[in-house]
């Protein structure tokens, strides 16, 4: 894997004062005056509770939603103005259930951004294969089998992997190890966050999991009944004095069973 | 005369009486497919059509069958007696089975499945027959089988206008009262309908499972 080196200046993904609200309701508002940078190479956290509208900004980026007001850009381009299927080839995404076709096979779901790009065979099964060891999978073992027939561990490395396949500079992660029991999602986090550095990808990565936030994360930004409350980088945020940062990180004290 | 011997030293005619039994199924069928997979295709995309387009073939479906052919009957050009009037009345029997079933398994679909299909920059066609479709494959095959059955029953009615098919030797076995007659109709006719249920069982559980 090239993991070139991220210039830093480059403005990858903004919103420009960015409103979401549903259909015709312009009064129930579910995102709000949204204004974000996102540089090539930052790995940023979107936190939030539960309808925050974490998930809406997610899909603002790759066009499954568009802003009625203001205008989200990607590589200096309002994705308006994107061919969306152009837009989404070039932005990997995994999500909580990972979404994985249920009559591919493992190689089949890994490879499909590739096929869909007419990549030659050869070169898609050497992907293929690059992929599932980047993802800590053998091939022997998995490429033939169905999603039904793994982990859901498995499942959401099968997802990162296919997210990853046509190398897409853009990474869009909406929870991705949510419904994962606390061992493997731990193992899955840290393994993720050294994959992270060693991809050199933008990363964007919605999560109501501050642990995890502060695992992963370049830069933390905080969402709150859709509107953006805070942006730090972890360190900064832990200090930061707020009260729904305090409502987090005081999520982080309270580990029941723990000594006081 | 047993009906056994009956069967035996008619089993050319009952043999052709099968052929055109499945004749009549395998037309009616094939329309009814290529009518019903669309419009259930279709129906997904409009939610008012799908009131009305569910409604109709329910009406249909509900109608008795010798009603329905005498309906037909009298309607010009695909009405009268014999195998058109049968064929629409099959067509029209077998259709709700399969636009429900291509309905229900094409809305059926994961959400997560079609929202990554989308997120991965498919087209709508795309979506359409390398997921939608192939996953809702084995429901609209049961839609397929049910109606099958349906119309290799109903066909044996169809025989009373005239249709000809296994139903003939039935309702001449009535008439004249002859046991070994209602019989050379109805095992064929039996059996025709267990082995259809039985081979299109076996497709749709191989594709479930594949």
């Amino acid at each position: 894997m090239n993991a070139k080196p991220a210039s830093i200046s480059e403005n990858l993904i903004e919103f420009r004062d960015v409103a979401y609200h549903i259909n015709d309701i312009p009064t129930r508002m579910i995102v709000s005056d949204i204004s974000l940078r996102i540089p090539s190479g930052e790995t940023l956290v979107l936190l939030g509770r539960s309808g925050s509208g974490k998930t809406t900004l997610l899909k603002l980026i790759n066009g499954l939603l568009l802003p009625p007001k203001g205008a989200v850009l990607v590589q200096n381009r309002p994705t308006t103005e994107w061919d969306p299927i152009r837009l989404r080839r070039g932005i990997g995404y995994v999500i909580q259930e990972a979404g994985l076709f249920p009559h591919f096979t493992v190689a089949e779901n890994v490879a499909l951004v590739p096929t869909l790009e007419n990549w030659d065979a050869p070169r898609t099964a050497a992907r293929v294969q690059e992929m599932l060891h980047l993802v800590g999978l053998d091939p022997h073992e998995y490429a033939h089998r169905r999603p039904r027939e793994l982990s859901g561990g498995q499942r959401q490395r099968v997802g990162v992997a296919r997210a990853l396949a046509a190398d897409p500079p853009i990474l869009l992660m909406d929870e991705p190890f949510g419904a994962l029991d606390p061992v493997t999602r731990a193992e899955l986090q840290r393994e993720f966050s050294t994959l992270v550095r060693r991809l050199g990808k933008t990363i964007v990565f919605v999560t109501h999991d501050l642990r995890e936030a502060l695992l992963l994360a370049s830069r933390i930004v905080l969402l709150q009944a859709g509107c953006i409350v805070a942006s730090a980088t972890p360190k900064e945020f832990l200090r930061l004095d707020h009260p729904e940062v305090r409502a987090f990180t005081s999520s982080l004290s309270v580990s029941p069973g723990a000594p006081a | 005369m047993s009906p056994w011997t009956f069967i035996l030293d008619h089993r050319g005619e009952i043999l052709s009486a099968t052929l055109d039994h499945v004749t009549l199924v395998v037309i009616a069928m094939a329309i009814a497919i290529l009518i019903g997979v669309p419009i259930g295709m279709l129906i997904v995309q409009r939610p008012a059509l799908r009131t009305i387009a569910l409604g109709i073939a329910s009406i249909f479906q509900t109608i008795p069958s010798l009603a329905l052919f005498g309906f037909l009957i009298p309607i010009p050009f695909i009405g009268g007696i014999g195998k058109r009037t049968a064929i629409v009345a099959l067509v029209l029997y077998a259709l709700l089975p399969i636009l429900r079933n291509t309905y229900v398994g094409l809305t059926g679909i994961d959400p997560a499945v079609l929202e990554s299909a989308e997120a991965m920059g498919m087209t709508r066609s795309q979506i359409l027959f390398r997921v939608r479709l192939p996953l809702a494959l084995a429901v609209i095959l049961a839609g397929i089988r049910t109606a099958t059955i349906i119309t290799i029953g109903v066909a044996t009615i169809a025989a009373a206008i005239g249709a000809g098919g296994l139903g003939t030797f039935i309702f001449r076995g009535v008439a004249l009262v002859s046991d070994a007659l209602i019989l050379a109709g109805a095992i064929p006719a039996a059996l025709l309908a267990l082995l259809a249920d039985f081979l299109l069982g076996l497709l749709e559980r191989r594709i479930r499972i594949s």
